[in-house]
């Protein structure tokens, strides 16, 4: 007679397929999954604490960092809140708000493509990160171009953005979107109807709409359980109501529908960021709030207010009413949003930030419990998890 | 606004607990006795339609009394509606009842401000810390600790 026990192993913080620095501690019988413990915190760099010690325009750069996939949905949706908490969203120039939604699509497929490339890499489909790679090169080059870091843009400005558009890179982005839809195509055609893949993924890390409620997971994860909600459609933000978009709703509350999710989420990116570039009109890029707002160049050179305002600017920051505020936005992940309470100075008193990918981990355990080990990486992939966010 | 019908109805109920009710850029925040919220917490749940916790989080308000608050970010889905409760929480026992048992999603939310504001949540059931490791010592984004950390010489220089 066998007597068995469950053996325990550490997926380790350092390990290919855990998307960052996560720990897994697994209880094991034989191959399935009793007991999953996530253990994170390798990566905190307390950017709450530090943002209470800079002025507003000091802690952009910090929300680059967060989810460092989709650096500038961080910055939107800091922008967002801190205009809001000014009082000065009204004033936000069109052509602004216009950019700042084609970059933020143009940043949730970067997203989705890293999210596609790593969770078919996990599973074993190697050339699908090498193609999802090739054209995520090719966003990385607008990022480049815009902001001057193929990362962490740090673009978005609070009342607006850095600077205009370069020449030449609205026919680009064109282009792009124009045969984007043609590689989304390649990738299906890779994946979808291979058996492969399909056995790895039906069925597997099955989370119900309720569970997923109230677990608080947001996001496509939630939308693949049947939840039927978005934040760009349901608390529009920058002018999202002008845009024509569907919201992709999966049935089967699993991986399978996950996948089928944020495939179509990159195709109506494409679609957003082509109307978007239809509205683009010439204009200004940044509210006209000579307290708030940085003045341009010229004027900072050639009079005496755009120098005094811009010296304030920097050295002292803006302040603001007292009060408190939240704003969420819909990133890759799900609903980032930022809580910032305000006590009159230039400095936020408190910054919070709600972290889609630290709530939406909360439901690995339950998603993974019975399943194998197999499983829990395709788990880890779907949820589409970023350490700089479950972290900070 | 359509919120002040549900903030109207928590009123009736529970009109001892609802210390102060504001409004703020058009959002509205509800201050509560800590004592009431569960039962409070479970009214807005189930009999206002309030199915979702966005956040939870600490503020640490150094010098006033009571110092700490702690936020809860209330989200309902049918209705896109936000809204805000607060519970004040003193400084001499900073402890709060768990709403793990209305929203799942509390446990680890309330698991962080523990680790890193120091409140206790009564009943919850898993009390550990998350993101520091498990032996540090200290609450860090409490406002008298120091932003350099622990055991360094104060930083001398501008910070902006």
């Amino acid at each position: 007679m066998a007597m068995t026990e469950t053996m325990t192993i550490n997926m380790g913080p350092q390990h290919p397929s855990t998307h960052g620095v996560l720990q897994l501690v697994l209880e094991l019988d034989g191959e399935t999954v009793v007991k999953a413990t996530p253990h994170i915190g390798f990566l905190h760099r307390g950017i709450e604490k530090l943002s209470e010690h800079r002025t507003y325009h000091q802690v952009i750069p910090l929300t680059d960092r967060l989810d460092y996939l989709a650096p500038m949905h961080n910055n939107l949706g800091y922008c967002l809140a801190v205009e809001k908490l000014a009082g000065i969203t009204d004033q936000i120039p069109e052509r602004a708000q216009v950019i700042r939604v084609i970059m933020a699509e143009l940043t949730r497929l970067k997203s989705h493509l890293v999210w596609l490339a790593c969770h078919a890499l996990d599973i074993g489909a190697m050339t699908v990160f090498i193609y999802c790679f090739r054209e995520r090169e090719r966003i990385m080059n607008f990022y480049e171009q815009l902001s001057g870091a193929r990362m962490t843009s740090n673009y978005l400005r609070i009342g607006g953005l850095m600077a205009d558009l370069p020449d030449g890179i609205e026919k680009e982005i064109r282009e792009f979107v124009e045969e984007m839809p043609t590689h989304i195509d390649t990738y299906e055609g890779l994946l979808t109807g291979n058996k492969i893949w399909q056995k790895r993924i039906i069925g597997v890390g099955v989370i119900s709409a309720e569970d997923a409620i109230d677990l608080g997971v947001t996001g496509p994860s939630l939308r693949g359980s049947g939840v039927d909600w978005d934040l760009r459609r349901d608390q529009a933000y920058s002018g999202y109501e002008n845009y024509d978009f569907q919201v992709a709703v999966g049935q089967d509350c699993d991986t399978w529908s996950r996948y089928l999710v944020r495939l179509v989420e990159m195709r109506e990116s494409c679609k957003i960021v082509r109307q978007a570039l239809d509205r683009l009109k010439p204009g200004p890029v940044l509210a006209d709030v000579p307290k708030i707002c940085l003045p341009p160049k010229k004027d900072v050179v050639n009079t005496i207010e755009g120098l005094i305002h811009h010296f304030k600017i920097i050295s002292e920051g803006f302040k603001t009413e007292p009060g408190e505020i939240y704003v969420g936005v819909e990133n890759p992940k799900g609903e980032v949003g930022f809580y910032l309470v305000s006590d009159g100075s230039a400095k936020p008193y408190r910054m919070r930030i709600r972290p889609a990918s630290f709530i939406n981990l909360q439901a690995l355990p339950m998603m993974v419990e019975g399943s194998m080990i197999a499983d829990v990486v395709a788990v880890i992939g779907t949820l589409d998890i970023v350490l700089g966010e479950i972290d900070r | 606004m359509s919120e002040h019908v549900d903030v109207a109805k928590l009123r009736e109920k529970f009109a001892a607990a609802v210390l102060d009710v504001s409004e703020f850029r058009k959002e509205t925040t509800v201050v509560v006795q800590k004592e009431e919220i569960v039962p409070i917490c479970r009214f807005l749940k189930e009999e206002l339609g309030y199915n979702f916790l966005t956040d939870l989080c600490g503020v640490d308000y150094l010098g006033k009394s009571p110092r700490f608050m702690v936020v809860y970010h209330l989200y309902k889905i049918s209705g896109h509606q936000r809204l805000r409760i607060k519970a004040p929480v003193e400084e001499k026992t900073p402890r709060i009842d768990t709403v793990s048992g209305v929203w799942a999603t509390a446990n680890w939310l309330e698991r962080e401000c523990w680790d890193l504001m120091g409140i206790t949540f009564a009943g919850h059931p898993d009390p550990r810390r998350i993101l520091l490791p498990e032996d540090w010592e200290g609450h860090p984004l409490r406002k008298d600790y120091p932003v350099q950390g622990p055991e360094r010489e104060p930083y001398q220089g501008r910070l902006s």
